[in-house]
């Protein structure tokens, strides 16, 4: 039995028993990589619909956020970055624990459509992963691929393999522990001069376009009324009425979700112009690390984060930017 | 028709730019966009731009006036900024469709004076597709990928570039470079026949070939507005705007005031999306509170409503950004889909 | 009226006026006087039932509805209740004050088509009052076209209702005009009629052959339509006019598109035949 079908026969035992009333996982979009998250109401739409393959990146917790036990509890299919993101809003009370159901489903790595395209894969039909390497099925037959070439970055960077919360798991997972070039990025960032490390932002960020995707796709933006949003505040939403501005929403985006990202890889993998938004996040998580001890936010669900709680041994401000913090 | 080898685009594109600015495809860290040309840049000619450029003609924010607040008194400065010419090359036959779409709002009475002052300042010259990508669909919306619009139109065969003056402007910019343009001959026909056969032949194995607009007659409008479809087809949209950002058509906007203190309140217009929950939101209230409603929205002005004020023509043009960027994997054709079981 | 200036001035640029008298209507409710900079004269002209975009720089600017009947040519007037950010700072103005000013937007009652030599009733709820008082004044001015005209107006109290003064002054029994005034809730001082209006309207028995323009929160809306049929009038002859967002005016931005039609530009007025034709999202 495939994982799919693992799957599909667990969520419609949680169905028939009465305990959820409806599923959140993914299926077939019009191209052939495209997986739409969706919400599954009966066995037949599981049957037809549901999919879950290498190309279902998209975390779903997001379409929890708001969610009451009182609207009846779904199943959420989560993988194990997935945990982490629902726990840090279930330790913030964006939902009802009794509104979701987790089922921890395993997973290898997701393909990145973008690096899929860029790779020259065309009339793609299906692809597998097979150790290191990505099997792709085209219209012109057969082509591999190195996992590297072709992966999400959310992948490559892997933080565990391990559920942070669930009602039950799929099957036993092994975790590999955080991957070696996590921090790799971010390392390369830091060794920049300040001014080079200035022009790579300048450039990258240049490239936004303000459409919100990084934002509403956040797991842990889920601030009932964005401050981007109030009409009131001189800061437009949707423009960059000063070239200042586009790059300040971006910072200011980090600096609220500091602590509380999860690194779930989402902003840049919604991100239409491609801007690596996850590095300013990474960067935070990694000096969070430094100055406060290793911490992934996520990891359960009481809320409390090194920035949102204060102990004697917390470091001063001072010595933070004297070991480099401030550059 | 004339010609131009592709070893001699560097020629050309210094020509355009020697009295206009010119903007076309470059390729910067895998990302394709429109840029300033300037010597030596990495120029592609492949492949669709991230961006339409319907924003040289309709930026993403721009100002449209000036106060100046003196106690109870206002200055108002509406001084018109000149506008430079330009050219922006190698737009796509979906594209410059997309122009039209957005000349049938903004160059109707009243005509919006930034749009129209562009407009008469720009050129566009368009670049035909012999190989339509994955995500395209632009002959859904009748429109030929092998010839297009604009003020001139070119076909890229083999090792030369083919050029065709299409209107007045085009005559112009052809009459200002035609140093660097030889006469096509008998070639520029093969060369155009050449495109579209291969074009036709790409089409054929396109993915959405087969998919076709609603015809909805007024009458039908509440069967198409009342489908079921609607809440399964918007249920992972995430309210963001990019779809609306990346769109050749998207023309809705907002206007802003920002207060720079001693320089006075700029006010100034910027793109808006019928996707945000905010678009119609009013002191006291919002005729459209949810989010099924803002994507049926979007959807219903697209396929519905504009073309039954435009003589059928629909404010889409199959151009797929939507198909690749949206980061649900929703977009326009899941759409067209859902409404052909129906009209 | 066309503009061949419109390449050279948009209409998104907008004028100077000036605030050249307050008047406080109701708690929440003042009117405007508005003129050229100079202290008099309209700042454009304008029909009843048409609109105008009013702005404070740096505050906002938003679509409000001409009150003042275009046969007043020395001012313009505008009604406004305090609701928002640029509303509570027009609110705190005094006079003196300029204005931006941009329009005329929009339709127009057709006083001058298919309301002529018609009898009109009115029906209005609280501020709702603001847009027909034009077609009010301007049916009064050119009484003779018209037949009967019966206003019925009510607030949620008395201190909400506005324009009383000139209901009372110039309106009620003055050239065959009736107004009939309710409120919502008893109270001590007043000595008139008690009740929410769609059931006043069904009291006051109209025969079906009058035409009605009626205006006011949409639930009273919903409900005077509500009655109006019950009483045996056609969708033909009942009009409103409707408020959306809006921030162009031209039909342009997008934001009061419903259906094939822009409020801005194709309304605000409708008759309910128009509007039974677009998606229920207003």
């Amino acid at each position: 039995m495939g994982m799919r079908e693992k799957i599909i026969d667990r969520a419609k035992a949680l169905l028939a028993d009465g305990t959820v009333v409806g599923v959140w996982g993914w299926k077939r979009g019009e191209m052939p990589g495209d997986r739409v998250p969706a919400f599954f109401e009966t066995a037949e739409e599981l049957d037809n619909d549901f999919v879950y393959d290498c190309f279902c990146a998209a975390n779903v917790s997001r379409y929890l956020n708001g969610r009451k036990a009182a609207d009846g509890r779904v199943l959420a299919l989560l993988k194990p970055c997935d945990t982490y993101s629902l726990n840090q809003m279930l330790g913030e009370n964006r939902l009802e624990r009794e509104a979701v159901y987790v089922l921890g489903i395993p997973t290898g790595d997701m393909l990145d459509p973008e690096k899929v395209r860029r790779a020259g894969i065309c009339g793609l039909k299906d692809a597998k992963q097979r150790g290191a390497e990505f099997v792709f099925d085209t219209a012109d037959g057969e082509k591999v691929l190195p996992r590297d070439a072709v992966a999400l970055e959310k992948c490559i960077a892997c933080k565990s393999n391990t559920h942070r919360i669930q009602d039950e798991l799929l099957v036993d997972i092994k975790d590999q522990g955080e991957s070696p070039v996590r921090f790799k990025q971010v390392e390369e960032l830091e060794a920049m001069a300040p001014a080079e490390r200035f022009a790579f932002w300048q450039k990258e960020l240049s490239r936004c376009i303000r459409c919100n995707a990084c934002r509403n796709i956040c797991p842990v933006c889920s601030c009932v009324k964005c401050v981007f949003d109030n009409p009131a505040n001189p800061v437009s939403g949707k423009a960059n009425s000063e070239t200042f501005e586009e790059k300040m929403f971006h910072i200011i985006r980090a600096f609220h979700v500091a602590g509380r990202c999860t690194d779930c890889g989402e902003c840049s993998r919604a991100c239409p112009q491609g801007i690596p938004l996850h590095l300013l996040n990474r960067k935070f998580i990694k000096d969070i690390n430094r100055a406060y001890g290793p911490f992934a936010a996520g990891t359960d669900d009481f809320g409390m984060t090194p920035l949102t709680e204060f102990t004697e041994t917390d470091p001063e401000p001072s010595e933070v930017v004297a070991s480099g913090g401030g550059q | 028709m004339r010609k131009i080898p592709v070893t001699d685009l560097p020629k050309l594109y210094a020509e355009i730019a020697k009295d206009r600015q010119l903007w076309l495809p470059r390729e910067d860290d895998n990302r394709v966009e429109f840029g300033l040309w300037s010597d030596g840049a990495n120029v592609s000619l492949t492949g669709k731009t991230a961006k339409s450029g319907k924003d040289f003609f309709f930026p993403q924010t721009e100002d449209i006036v000036r106060f100046r607040m003196n106690g109870k008194e206002i200055d108002i400065n509406s001084a018109p900024t000149a506008e430079a010419p330009f050219v922006v090359f190698a737009m796509r036959a979906c594209d410059a469709a997309g122009m039209d779409v957005l000349d049938r709002v903004f160059l109707v009475d009243p005509k919006d004076s930034f749009y129209a002052a562009r407009r008469e300042v720009g050129t566009v010259v368009t670049l035909a597709c012999g190989a339509p990508e994955d995500s395209c669909f632009c002959q859904s919306f009748g429109i030929d990928s092998s010839a297009p619009g604009g003020d001139v139109a070119t076909w890229m065969v083999g090792d030369t570039l083919y050029w065709e003056p299409l209107t007045e402007k085009g005559e112009a910019l052809t009459a200002a470079v035609g140093a660097v343009l030889q006469d096509a001959g008998p070639d520029g026909d093969a060369a155009v026949g050449q495109v579209k056969a291969d074009a036709t032949k790409a089409w054929d194995a396109a993915p959405f070939t087969e998919l076709k607009p609603p015809v909805v007659a007024m009458e039908q409008t509440d069967d198409i507005f009342g489908l079921d479809a609607w809440s399964r087809l918007s249920e992972a949209c995430l309210g963001c705007g990019t779809c609306t950002f990346v769109c050749p058509t998207c023309q809705c906007y907002d206007i802003q005031d920002r207060d720079d203190g001693a320089a006075g309140v700029r006010r100034f217009r910027c793109w808006d999306s019928c996707m945000y929950s905010d678009f119609t939101l009013m002191a006291h209230g919002n005729p459209r509170t949810t989010q099924l409603q803002r994507f049926r929205q979007r959807f219903m002005h697209k396929l519905v409503y504009f073309p039954q004020n435009n003589d059928g023509v629909y404010s889409c043009v199959g151009c797929g950004r939507c198909v690749e960027k949206c980061p649900s994997a929703l977009n326009i054709v899941r759409v067209m889909k859902a409404m052909e079981t129906k009209a | 009226m066309s503009c061949s200036c419109d390449t050279i001035r948009d209409t998104l640029i907008p004028t100077l006026g000036i605030v050249t008298d307050i008047k406080q209507q109701t708690p929440d409710v003042k009117t405007f006087r508005v003129t050229l900079p100079g202290g008099e004269g309209v700042c454009f002209s304008h029909a009843p039932g048409q609109c105008a975009m009013l702005s404070v720089p740096g505050v906002g600017e938003a679509m409000f509805s001409i009150t003042s009947s275009p046969t007043n040519t020395n001012y313009m007037e505008f009604s406004i209740k305090k609701c928002g950010r640029l509303t509570d700072w027009l609110h705190d103005m005094e006079v003196g004050q300029h204005l931006t000013i941009r329009g005329p937007y929009g339709n127009s009652f057709p006083v001058d088509t298919e309301l002529k030599g018609k009898d009109l009733v009115f029906v209005a709820g609280g501020i709702g009052l603001a847009p027909l008082r034009s077609v009010i004044n301007y049916v009064r001015y050119h009484r003779s076209n018209y037949g009967t005209v019966d206003i019925v107006y009510g607030s949620r109290s008395s201190a909400d209702l506005v324009y009383l003064d000139e209901i009372k002054g110039e309106w009620d029994g003055k050239d065959d005009v009736k107004v009939h005034l309710t409120v919502d809730r008893e109270e001590e001082s007043w000595k008139g009629h008690v009740g929410f209006v769609p059931n006043y309207v069904k009291e006051l028995a109209f025969p079906p052959t009058k035409t009605v323009l009626v205006c006011g929160p949409p639930i009273m809306i919903k409900f005077v339509l509500a009655a109006l049929r019950e009483m045996g009038f056609a969708d033909t002859q009942v009009y409103t006019t409707m408020e959306l967002r809006m921030k162009c005016g031209v039909g342009k931005c997008g934001r009061c598109n419903i259906g094939s039609k822009y409020v801005c530009r194709d309304g605000p007025v409708f008759r309910f035949d128009q509007l039974d034709a677009l998606p229920e999202e207003y």
